[in-house]
């Protein structure tokens, strides 16, 4: 029973052009799927009242594009989205919007007066995004459609040979900004308390019966 | 006979014959895992029992061995009850959404030179990220119930995960460094030449680290708060009943098999012999430490007290994690003068 699910098309190992055909179109479907539940629990995000629905929203839009990078044979990608960002930054996320106990109706108050604001945000990223979409960089027929590659192939290894050749700098001054936040983070919230009142476990395993226990002879005394 | 089947599977489409295919595999795959974890509540009743001098469940079939059914047909014909105020739809998903993940992360475990399901390159990457996608089910169930017990616990676990799920991480880093590799089966054949070229010997402090991590993140004594019997009733599951509760059930047990599966497979050679000149490799091998982790898990449960919740956060932020990073430092140097059998 030899399971080995590396060979290209599923039991022959080999491709005739009707199967891979058939491929596209499964991954047609794939695509059209994942995307449209992305697309639907992105809009949910922002649409649905209660902030821990939101929030869990946000992470099935995290998973379906994940799946849609699965597509795109970007595994390694996918996988640290999902590792990284709904198995780690969500779970904070989450655990903190839990705790706080969120008014939404007065969140809400103030939707109209902020209205024209919002609008004009959302203006300016869409010109942004717009300007970016539409420039020679991203127009489709730039080179030959990328092929697929060979199922040898390592998604891994390609990705960390370019991030710690070509674009180490950048990859190391990303880590020390990341570090400046973490050390800034911390040094912002802790405080030394004065009045609180803890254990110090070391000093608790330290002390000896000699510390606290001390045997005092005493003479019987005989009743009158 | 035969060759009528032949003839009806040759009529399904490519894709209907894999998907047939591999549905084929996984349940060869999980069927087998369901009769362990049903053998495993019982080996724990027993194992504990016999440690704490007691007999365990013995009443049901010959020394008790049918107890795992007659539970599972209680657990089966039990009400389930759905809290009032709770939020009714993600109640019922959030035992779902534990129990998925801990079936799909075996998807990519080997279980003997390329005996497996899914030989993907980022396999190690892929358990984790399936093993963290579990939190979510203990999350939704302590918020959906509407209990202050079962939110109280929820909050313990997602704190507990986040701390523990760096330190084990950080320690399969390790395992990366030796192997070269996320692939598992790499991993394994990376250990081949006998006991001493297993990774523990070079990772041993990752493995403690992992070992305890492992624990913790299954929600298992000592580091049970998730549950804690004693202060919340239990935790994120208090509201569950009957089948809802077995599935949380199950799928713990099942994670549980699943680090223990991990330990030998990164740390002990997985079917590796220790003797490759006297014994051969094979399945047994890996069974059969996996089984040695999984007593380990009843052993902690029958001779530990639970962890105070703050000393908890201290021992994952405070010791694991610095450990692993002063390792993952060590272990750069060997690689670096490529030392001993195992970095070159």
């Amino acid at each position: 029973m030899a399971i080995n699910t590396k060979s290209s098309s599923p039991l022959t190992g080999q491709q005739t052009p009707r199967i891979a055909k058939r491929i596209m179109m499964i991954e047609t479907a794939i695509f059209y799927v994942f995307a449209v539940a992305t697309v639907i629990s992105a809009c949910a995000v922002v649409t649905v009242k209660n902030p821990v629905h939101a929030a869990l929203f946000l992470v099935l839009t995290f998973f379906t594009s994940a799946v849609i990078w699965l597509s795109l044979e970007a595994e390694f990608l996918a996988i640290s989205l999902v590792l990284v960002y709904v198995g780690a930054v969500m779970v904070l996320f989450i655990f903190v919007v839990m705790m706080l106990d969120i008014n939404v109706a007065r969140l809400r108050e103030g939707f109209v007066r902020y209205l024209p604001l919002g609008l004009a945000v959302a203006a300016i990223m869409l010109l942004l995004m717009l300007n970016v979409v539409t420039s020679d960089v991203f127009v489709l027929d730039v080179g030959s459609e990328p092929l697929p590659k060979p199922a040898d192939y390592s998604n891994t290894k390609a990705l960390g040979a370019v991030l710690y050749t070509d674009y180490v700098f950048a990859f190391e001054i990303a880590a020390v900004i990341l570090l400046v936040a973490i050390i800034a983070a911390i040094s912002l919230t802790m405080r030394k308390r004065t009045q609180t009142k803890y254990q110090v476990p070391s000093d608790q395993i330290k002390v000896r019966k000699s510390d606290r226990l001390r045997v005092v002879k005493m003479p019987s005394v005989e009743e009158e | 006979m035969t060759d009528f089947l032949i003839s009806i599977w040759e009529w399904f489409h490519e894709y209907v014959q894999f998907t047939i295919y591999s549905g084929v595999k996984a349940l060869i795959i999980l069927l087998p895992l369901f009769i362990v974890v049903a053998y495993y509540t019982y080996a724990e009743r027993k194992v504990i029992g016999y440690m704490q001098i007691r007999k365990g469940p013995n009443r049901v079939g010959f020394k008790g061995l049918l107890q795992p059914f007659a539970d599972m047909f209680k657990l089966m014909f039990k009400e389930i009850i759905i809290p009032t105020n709770s939020n009714r739809y993600l109640f019922i998903v959030a035992p779902v959404i534990t129990f998925a993940p801990a079936m799909a992360a075996w998807a990519v475990i080997p279980f003997d030179a390329g005996l497996v399901f899914s030989d993907i390159n980022a396999g190690l990457l892929y358990i984790l990220a399936m093993t963290s996608v579990g939190v979510y089910g203990v999350i939704i169930a302590g918020w959906a119930s509407n209990s202050k017990y079962a939110l109280l616990g929820a909050m313990r676990s997602a704190a507990q995960i986040v701390a523990y799920e760096i330190a084990m991480g950080f320690a399969l880093v390790g395992v990366l460094m030796v192997a070269g590799s996320l692939n598992l089966s790499d991993i394994v054949t990376g250990q081949s030449g006998g006991i001493g070229n297993w990774f523990f010997i070079p990772l041993l402090p990752l493995f403690f680290v992992y070992l305890i991590s492992g624990v913790a993140e299954t929600n298992r004594a000592p580091f049970d708060v998730a549950e804690g019997e004693s202060e919340i009733v239990a935790g994120f599951h208090v509201e569950y009943s009957g089948m809802t509760f077995a599935v949380f059930f199950l799928a713990e047990y099942a994670n549980m098999i699943l680090i223990a599966m991990l330990c030998s497979l990164l740390f002990f050679g997985g079917w590796l012999s220790p003797v490759p000149d006297l014994l051969g490799d094979g399945i047994g091998w890996l069974f059969g430490k996996t089984a040695v982790f999984m007593l380990l898990f009843l052993w902690f449960r029958a001779t530990f007290p639970r962890y105070r919740y703050d000393q908890i956060m201290r021992l994952g932020w405070k010791v694991l994690l610095p450990v692993t990073i002063f390792w993952l430092v060590v272990e750069g140097v060997a690689v670096y003068f490529k030392i001993g059998p195992w970095f070159v």
